[in-house]
């Protein structure tokens, strides 16, 4: 069947059978009782893969963890504030607690003296967790290479997206999580135990 | 029993760790642990120029970011013992009376929010925004705009800032009305701020306190008025000065501030139409850059630039210190110079750094909540207690 | 507020501590008042400071080491002092060795101390004696180090570019074995 929306992230739900005419007309199948039960199940049965489907739930409803360490967490602030609004992506709610959140966007410098409570907010974060690395402090160091900062969060933590700049504007920002979004929606999961898992990669 | 908060807490205002011994809900000793933002910016600054060190210094208190340049710009021109054109004097204040207010609102919308009065934090960024769209207009960065070198500006103010100016500041009164019929008369914020965290005028002083901490408990002390700089002693000005040194009173003192910043720039807006067009920067090459188009056409003027750029210029052997009224308080630098382009010494004094030491005068005894409402009054940057 | 005369404060601390050695900094470009003095009676000076009414220092406002490696005295130690009743500034200076430099504490004096001093002791491993908490305050507690000696390195990470790297670096096996699904980002 042709499906004139295509599947993928745009729509990952293949609907059953042509797109239904404007509501103007009278229903073509109405009077046609074969014809009823199709346009009742195009209109509430859904064909997708599970993949798509969680994918497409995890990408669009991200909770970021409130890490602002330096400069970029204010812009981070603006992001999620008026005028750039974060939460039309999906990312509503800050979360404090790393034990609920999925994304860890390191926002500012990481000193020596926090490397290792990053490294533990990431571990104590539950699968699936993403990681931004913002600005280019959180990125490779910035302007920053001295004895006090790491050079780069990605020596400590593994990260999906690098937001560049100092700080990056607003909008960086949400194009940075928009790419990860589209990471996502691209990656593959695994379902099923563990053990019979035959490759590593993906969401986990 | 001795519970920890942070360094990764929504209300700690970025990373700041506070060790709390609690008896029940009653705090025995709070102690702030710091050093998670250290960046080793007073190490590097030996290692860069002067105008290198200038970018470093809008990081320290990202929310002040242009009163951090004034600071350290005024520093070395002390020390060379040079002063900038008028113009580029009252722009400095123009500019740093905006960034007074940018700091100011950030405070109040993330000291309410902390407290629990969610909107304001909306509506102090929506302000917040359109001062940012100044300082891109200005230098093309919203926050670290490093504007500032030392003998002026980097580039001359651009056609329509004035305009811009005057048209957010006429419309900034019914904003402040906005933010005082929330807050002021609010009893839940009267609960929360009245009568606690309070500071001790003799303890303020004898902690260092600064700025608003120090003149909401009852000293009339701005460095604005008392040790004037960059021009500030030819503006009219009020200094407020709160009473009891709680937070309500810094709460109010900080608000006022903001209607007399309003007031400060509206007068220089004033003095820069009445100066003009003319010199941004300094005139004096062995210092300053000189002007683009003497450099495409005179072969002294392409020397200096050459020299200053690649090697830095060559202050006097000597130490200078300049503090100024940063909106946390007293912001300083002081420099040793030994002749190279290098600074031998550059040690920042933060005022965040040395007002975080009230805490514990200030939340003994009280509850936890207390804590969250006395750093937010604080009005700390971790940038600028860590460096 | 009425302003102190020049000379006032120098004249009046050698009047009150005869014996105690006070020299002025010298210097074209030094910009601000300088006193030295010795590290003994720092702590005597620093209370007649505070206390005496025509001066009134009541506020000490930074605290900073600075490392003259190779010239001896190595390190000096700087106060920053403010009288908020004369607007007035004073900087005074201890000169240390730099074997062993210690100094007494001013927690006594001026309660603003406290932090400045741990700080500098994390700097610069300057110790002030009787400090009642002489701990590390910026750098992690198990540092070990001074780093704004000058003896210190700045710990400077050497950048890789093309210039400076001879071979080039393979990503990992695992990296290029998976190949994501293609993401169709854009609608037919």
């Amino acid at each position: 069947m042709t499906d004139p929306h295509g599947p993928g992230p745009a729509n990952p739900l293949r609907i059953l059978g042509d797109a239904a005419p404007p509501s103007n007309e009278a229903p073509r199948a109405a009077r046609d009782e074969t014809g009823a039960l199709r346009s009742d199940l195009e209109r509430n049965v859904l064909f997708t893969t599970v993949e798509s489907m969680v994918n497409w739930s995890r990408a669009n409803s991200i909770w970021p963890l409130g890490f602002g360490l330096a400069c970029c967490a204010i812009e981070m602030m603006a992001a999620l504030g008026p005028g750039f609004d974060l939460s039309r992506f999906g990312a509503e709610v800050m979360r404090p607690s790393p034990r609920q959140a999925d994304l860890m966007i390191v926002a500012g410098r990481v000193s020596v003296k926090m490397a290792p409570v990053l490294r533990q907010l990431y571990d104590q974060m539950p699968d699936p967790k993403w990681v931004i690395a913002m600005g280019a402090c959180a990125s490779c160091g910035g302007v920053f290479n001295n004895y006090a900062i790491v050079q780069g969060v990605d020596k400590i933590v593994p990260v999906d997206v690098y937001v560049p700049g100092c700080p990056p504007r607003p909008e960086s920002l949400i194009h940075g999580v928009i790419k990860l979004q589209e990471k996502i929606l691209a990656s593959r999961i695994e379902l099923g135990p563990a053990r019979f898992q035959k490759r590593r990669g993906g969401a986990a | 029993m001795t519970i920890n908060m942070g360094p990764q807490h929504p209300a700690t205002h970025g990373v700041l760790r506070v060790a709390l011994e609690l008896d029940g809900e009653r705090i025995l000793k709070a102690e702030p642990i710091v050093g998670y933002l250290h960046t080793g910016m007073e190490k590097q600054a030996e290692y860069k120029t002067y105008t290198q060190s200038i970018p470093q210094t809008d990081r320290m208190d990202y929310l002040a970011p242009m009163s951090n340049n004034l600071a350290f710009c005024l520093a070395v021109e002390k020390l060379l013992g040079v002063t900038p054109p008028l113009r580029a004097v009252h722009a400095r204040v123009l500019l740093t009376e905006l960034t007074r207010l940018a700091s100011h609102l950030v405070w109040l919308g993330t000291h309410a929010m902390d407290i629990g009065a969610m909107s304001m934090f909306f509506y102090t960024f929506r302000e917040r925004e359109e001062i940012l769209a100044m300082y891109e207009q200005v230098c093309g960065a919203r926050m670290t705009a490093t504007y500032f070198r030392v003998g002026g500006l980097a580039h001359d103010l651009p056609v329509g800032l004035l305009e811009r100016a005057q048209d957010f500041l006429d419309r900034l009164p019914g904003h402040f009305e906005e933010y005082t019929a929330l807050l002021s008369g609010n009893p839940i914020w009267l609960a929360r701020t009245k009568g606690v965290a309070v500071l001790p005028r003799e303890r303020a002083i004898a902690l260092g306190a600064t700025g608003p901490m120090l003149r909401g408990s009852g000293v009339r002390w701005d460095l604005r008025r008392n040790m004037p700089y960059s021009g500030y002693d030819e503006y009219e000005f009020d200094v407020p000065v709160g009473e009891h040194g709680d937070a309500f009173d810094r709460y109010l003192v900080r608000l006022e501030e903001m209607r007399q910043a309003r007031r400060i720039c509206l007068q220089a807006i004033e003095r820069l139409r009445a100066i003009g067009p003319g010199d941004y920067r300094l005139r004096d090459y062995k210092y300053v850059l000189p002007p683009k188009e003497d450099v495409k056409t005179s072969m002294e003027a392409l020397i200096h630039h050459f020299k200053i750029v690649a090697h830095g210029f060559f202050p006097p052997q000597g130490e200078a210190y300049q503090g100024i009224e940063n909106p946390k308080g007293e912001l300083g630098f002081y420099l040793v110079s030994d002749g190279s382009p290098k600074p031998w010494r550059m040690k920042v004094r933060s005022p965040s750094f040395v007002n975080l030491q009230t805490l514990d005068t200030m939340v003994r005894g009280r509850l936890v909540a207390d804590v969250i409402t006395a750093i937010g009054t604080l009005d700390i940057v971790l940038g600028e207690v860590d460096r | 507020m009425t302003p102190l005369p020049p000379g006032r404060v120098e004249e009046r601390l050698r009047a009150r501590f005869p014996g105690v050695e006070i020299r002025r900094q010298e210097g074209e470009a030094v910009r601000d008042l300088t006193l030295f003095v010795p590290a003994a009676s720092l702590v005597e000076i620093a209370t007649f400071l505070r206390d005496d009414p025509e001066l009134d220092f009541a506020m000490l406002s930074w605290i900073a080491g600075v490392d003259w490696l190779p010239r001896e005295p190595r390190f000096e130690v700087v106060y920053g002092l403010l009288s908020l009743a004369r607007a007035a500034r004073l900087t005074l200076k201890v000169a240390l060795p730099g074997e062993n430099p210690r100094v007494p504490t001013v927690t006594g004096v001026w309660p603003s101390a406290d932090w400045l001093e741990r700080e500098t002791w994390d700097f610069y491993g300057i110790e002030f004696t009787g400090h009642p908490n002489l701990k590390r305050i910026l750098l992690p507690e198990d540092w070990s180090g001074w780093p704004l000696r000058k003896d210190s390195p700045l710990g400077y990470d050497e950048v890789a570019f093309t210039h400076n790297t001879s071979e080039r670096v393979k990503p990992a096996p695992e990296l290029t074995r998976l190949k994501p699904k293609k993401v169709r980002t854009r609608a037919r």
